[in-house]
């Protein structure tokens, strides 16, 4: 047994018939030679089978022999089969127990079918998220009325979580959009002599739009992945369902925590973002025009009026809104296998940030038509 | 007398302070089917982990088809595990791939066979455990958990394995499906010349099928042996997991 010498086969042909005559150890590893012979080989009218010399055998060595048996019926020709041992008759016996159908592999549909199929999933998957929004806010009213039912701690927990920890990142991405901005801008400025503007392209730049956007689009791929990945895992243990069947609702004890954590922690880190960002950019100035620090601030005092930041931190519990539902809707849509938890926390980052672009332009023609 | 499939001598296993194994020693022969048995939490698992390289034990020798475990080398461990099939207890398909792409890749990735007898094998091997020949093109997520099983069987079996390591093979099965998985068992052991190691709780199987089986309490290995031979042993271990005297299995 253990001398495994490989598969052969030997074709002796005659005038009417094939001999095949098969020896050696017809197992998986040493098929491959043979089965290429098989391949390429012609038969005559019939083909006779030579078996008694096969010293060991396998499920892929009958597997080979019933395929070409099979394929040289196609063309017509028959085969024998001599010498086979009671074992490799009884395993014959259990892998072709019943008879094999021919089976086509299932057809992929026309891409007009797919197109059609997927914009009626994305309608209906509009209609899903907007009942879902209704839930959660008949939850809210009921948890209203109960506030004992709040969950203070999970709050907490979600605020240092989302806020506290997310601090460092947003410092790093603040700050280097600060020094690109103010790169920027500074090179064209001087062409005019202008290099003063720079205190207010800054200042106004970064409190109205970019430090929330910035701050938006890192907490949606910070928080709200792991809100999806948090509730998909749960989900996929049956935590959730447990928790229904014990009367915890899941919208009370897991989706308003987080929405609002994430209302509370954003403006909050937008003001960061604000403070880091202008940081950035009166480095640069310093650095590349030589306005000091105390100059920057004296002209900053001037010429950025509060609506501004004001504007730039409303901003920021709308966003958070829209995080934190986006993603704690696609923890819940995970389903039990675990590919889903991935392609769903990709669609919540997605979803969320375009989500926040779209939210922005709307507050930016809004406010501009309201000469805000 | 029979080739030893695995030896396990003098096997220490321990998770930080808690001890698992408590120098346990075990023997599988050719062609037998084996049970690993015991209560929860008796280290039956573990040892099965061990078994098939998942685990290191803490001191002791394990000895599978010859290849010494803890002096093995990646290379032999290669050779080793493409002469065993797992069946885990959850069944462990790659989601991301149908069935029949589940049994294909170990043909792609071990062999080189032409196309056409790759796909006749996997409809061999999925005939061969009882799925209807359709069940190649669904995916895992499409399953019901005894056609899981035996998905899973059957991308166990594709390398047509000398040993076959199950891991509660009939847990969450309905009765007649289990009966049906330990007689495919033993068939395919009498046929395949299999070697089977199993964990398992199910007293039909341990009653019908099982040859011979280690019974694991108190971090020991508390009888070893046939069915009859461990009955005739009086020990408080024996005597709770077979119920005697009570109801279950009388000697």
């Amino acid at each position: 047994m253990q001398n495994s010498t490989p598969a052969k086969i030997e074709i002796v042909d005659d005038v009417s018939h094939t001999l095949l005559q098969c020896r050696g150890v017809w197992t998986l590893p040493h098929l491959n030679h043979v089965a290429y012979i098989l391949e390429t080989l012609h038969p005559r009218a019939s083909v006779i089978w030579d078996v008694s010399q096969i010293d060991e055998i396998d499920s892929a060595g009958i597997a080979l022999w019933q395929l070409y048996t099979r394929s040289f019926e196609q063309e017509g020709i028959e085969s024998k089969l001599v010498g086979v041992k009671q074992d490799q008759d009884q395993l014959y016996k259990l892998l072709y127990s019943k008879p094999h159908e021919a089976l086509q592999p299932p057809k992929e549909p026309s891409w007009l079918f797919i197109l059609g199929r997927e914009t009626h999933q994305n309608v209906l998957g509009i209609g899903k998220f907007l009942a879902f929004l209704g839930e959660a806010f008949i939850l809210l009213l009921y948890t209203l009325l109960h506030p004992s039912q709040i969950r203070y701690r999970s709050i907490m927990a979600h605020i240092y979580a989302t806020g506290a920890t997310a601090l460092p990142i947003i410092a790093l991405s603040s700050f280097l959009i600060g020094v690109v901005v103010a790169y920027q801008s500074i090179v064209q400025l001087q062409k005019f002599g202008a290099d003063i503007f720079i205190v207010d392209m800054i200042g106004i730049s970064l409190t109205r739009e970019l430090a929330p956007l910035i701050t938006a689009i890192v907490v949606a791929g910070r928080s709200g992945s792991a809100f999806t990945a948090q509730i998909g895992a749960m989900k996929m243990t049956q935590e959730i369902d447990a928790m229904k069947t014990m009367g915890f609702d899941p919208f009370t004890f897991l989706v308003w925590p987080r929405v609002f954590a994430l209302m509370i922690v954003m403006p909050l880190l937008i003001f960061f973002a604000d403070l880091i960002g202008i940081f950035g950019g009166m480095v640069i100035a310093q650095a590349q025009s030589h306005l000091s620090f105390s100059e920057f601030i004296h002209r900053l005092q001037g010429s950025l009026p509060i609506k501004h930041y004001i504007i730039g931190i409303v901003k920021g519990p709308f966003f958070a809104f829209l995080i934190a539902m986006v993603s704690t809707y696609r923890g819940f849509q995970v389903s039990l296998n675990t590919e889903s938890i991935g392609l769903y926390t990709t669609k919540s980052v997605v979803n969320s940030i375009f989500l926040v672009i779209a939210c922005d332009a709307i507050f930016s023609v809004l406010l501009t038509e309201l000469k805000l | 007398m029979k080739r030893i499939m695995i030896e396990a001598r003098d096997i220490v296993t321990a998770f930080g302070e808690s001890i698992i194994h408590d120098h346990i020693n075990c023997t599988v022969y050719e062609n037998e089917i084996y049970a690993l048995l015991g209560g929860s939490g008796s280290g039956k698992s573990t040892l099965l982990r061990e078994m098939i390289l998942l685990q290191r034990p803490q001191s002791g020798t394990l000895k599978v088809l010859d290849f010494d475990l803890e002096t093995i080398t990646p290379l032999e461990a290669q050779s080793l595990r493409r002469q065993w099939g797992v069946l885990f207890q959850s069944g462990a398909l790659y989601s991301s791939l149908s069935v029949g792409e589940n049994i294909a890749m170990l043909y792609h990735e071990n062999t080189d066979l032409p196309p056409k007898l790759i796909d006749e094998l996997i409809a061999l091997k999925i005939d061969l455990v009882g799925l209807p020949s359709h069940a190649r093109y669904l995916y895992p997520s499409e399953l019901s958990g005894g056609m899981i099983k035996r998905a899973a069987l059957a991308r166990a079996l594709a390398l047509d394995p000398k040993l076959l390591f199950l891991d509660e093979p009939t847990s969450g099965l309905d009765p007649l499906s289990s009966r049906q998985f330990d007689a495919l068992i033993c068939e395919l052991r009498d046929l395949l010349g299999l070697t089977v190691v199993m964990v398992t709780h199910d007293l039909d199987t341990i009653h019908h099928s099982i040859d011979r089986f280690a019974l694991l309490g108190d971090k020991k290995v508390v009888a070893e042996g046939t069915l009859n031979e461990v009955l005739q042993i009086n020990h408080p271990i024996v005597n709770y997991f077979f119920q005697k005297g009570s109801y279950g299995i009388e000697s």
